[in-house]
């Protein structure tokens, strides 16, 4: 039953879906969804659908895991059983406990957590459907929840994944190139201070390769943060124009 | 020694406000001699120093605020209230009763139970303990009647407009008494219900309008449409 791999580029160099090598996935963003969270977003990346909760500052329980100098950040990203073809199964897999630290770490950065001695930031992470790069469409997602929660940051943080399919470097991976590709780089970004905050590789690439996915990667961090601001400013003047 | 915005102008974090010899104010931060915005909210340029006004944002408690908080827990020589901040506060006995109190003898819940609604001031706070409360001076104590708003905290001072122009407008046209707690609650009471429910109307329009401009006209329009409304519909 060995069936040939199927091209992932084709002739004219367009992928799967019809992208360019170099082409975001269509992006929709949308910030304070919820009126129950002190801060939220939603974002729809290709076929990705995320929501992003957060909660706090507030008291942390139980007492004992409070610092005395600085806030607990604590991150849960979670997959909705029907977010993929076959059931997950709704308790944390070993990936998404990985996830939701590796969430939480390039967020961290962004943070003045030394502000709030004592309390705990919650940022709840739930992929509603996944398409591949759930870790970064969730990171940009959440920052702009941490936003809208009215928590000090430094910037914005927002991220991307770079990779190679059929010895070419692409931007942007969905699931079948991140399953039949060759590798895949997530990159997290503060675009303003130009801090990478989440660096990671799967699979191989040379040096060069390497270089190319990242500063690959970088330029569509920044494109995606032009989006994720617009998306945080048109809660606000969407009133200011129904006013006038 | 550039700006980069406009005064008044919407900004996000991580926006660029200033290069060079400027003190970062409010809800910015320096890094490198450049001046960066940490919350969303709109830009003002003041002298040197450059703040953010935030559109988004929770309560820091401060000394000599006046707050208005809700008893969650009756402890055994006080109470502990949330008064809608990262921290909850602490009110004690001692200082709510004024003769001597024996915990075994004194029934705090009778004095005020979890649910109650007091205003308070804080007396001492910082980085290491909770904000202590004081009731002990008039107009603070136990809210037994009135309605109840809650707003963003950063919002108060547009609440109360240039030189109080804003509250005293509303407090004219619905005839209603207003405290505002400095944590963004708001304790509104008047003759009748719907006097209050006016009130109420207005302050949310604030909340939700905060950063445009011209509002004041606004709302003062708005409760003199209502107040019409409510005349044709009697």
């Amino acid at each position: 039953m060995s069936q040939k791999v199927e091209k992932l580029i084709d002739k004219k160099g367009l992928r799967l879906d019809g992208r360019k090598p170099d082409e975001l996935r269509p992006i929709k963003i949308e910030v304070g969804v919820l009126a129950n969270a002190d801060g939220s977003a939603y974002i729809q990346q290709g076929k990705n659908k995320i929501l992003a909760a957060v909660y706090g500052p507030r008291e942390l329980h139980p007492k004992h895991l409070a610092l005395p100098d600085r806030t607990v950040l604590r991150c849960r990203y979670h997959m909705a059983p029907f977010s993929v073809q076959e059931r997950k199964s709704p308790a944390p897999s070993r990936r998404e406990i990985e996830l939701s630290k590796v969430i939480r770490e390039a967020l961290e950065p962004s943070l003045f957590l030394e502000y709030y001695p004592r309390t705990a930031i919650d940022v709840f992470i739930e992929v509603l459907q996944a398409d591949g790069g759930t870790r970064c469409a969730s990171i940009t997602a959440a920052s702009l929840a941490l936003a809208d929660a009215g928590i000090p940051m430094r910037d914005l943080v927002v991220a991307c994944a770079a990779g190679k399919v059929d010895d070419t470097i692409v931007l942007d991976l969905m699931d079948t190139e991140d399953k039949k590709g060759n590798a895949d780089v997530p990159v997290a970004l503060m675009p303003n201070l130009n801090a990478i905050t989440l660096l990671q590789m799967d699979g191989n690439l040379s040096l060069e390769e390497f270089e190319k996915a990242v500063n690959l990667a970088i330029d569509g961090c920044k494109k995606i943060y032009a989006m994720q601001k617009e998306a945080l400013r048109a809660k606000y003047v969407n009133i200011k124009e129904v006013e006038e | 020694m550039p700006t980069f915005f406009e005064k008044r102008q919407l900004v996000t974090p991580g926006d660029l406000l200033a290069e060079g010899d400027y003190i970062a104010g409010e809800n910015t931060y320096k890094e490198n001699d450049k001046i960066y915005a940490s919350r969303i909210g709109l830009v003002d340029y003041e002298d040197r120093k450059v703040n953010v006004v935030a559109l988004r944002a929770f309560y820091i408690p401060r000394v000599g605020d006046t707050v208005i908080g809700t008893v969650v827990e009756v402890g055994f020589n006080g109470w502990t209230v949330d008064i809608n901040s990262p921290y909850l506060a602490l009110l004690r006995a001692s200082d709510v009763l004024s003769r001597p109190f024996r915990p075994q003898k004194n029934d705090l819940s009778k004095v005020l139970d979890v649910g109650d609604l007091v205003i308070a001031k804080i007396i001492a706070y910082d980085r290491a303990h909770n904000p202590q409360l004081t009731v002990g001076e008039p107009g603070l104590g136990k809210i037994t009647r009135g309605q109840v708003v809650k707003i963003t905290p950063t919002k108060i001072p547009r609440v109360i407009g240039r030189k109080g122009s804003m509250i005293s407008m509303i407090k004219q046209e619905t005839g209603c008494h207003i405290i505002l707690g400095h944590n963004g609650v708001i304790l509104i009471t008047g003759k009748r219900l719907e006097d209050e429910q006016l009130a109420m109307m207005a302050i949310h329009k604030i909340d939700e309008e905060s950063h445009t401009s011209g509002l004041t006209d606004r709302v003062t329009k708005m409760i003199k449409n209502e107040k019409a409304k409510r005349k044709g519909g009697s």
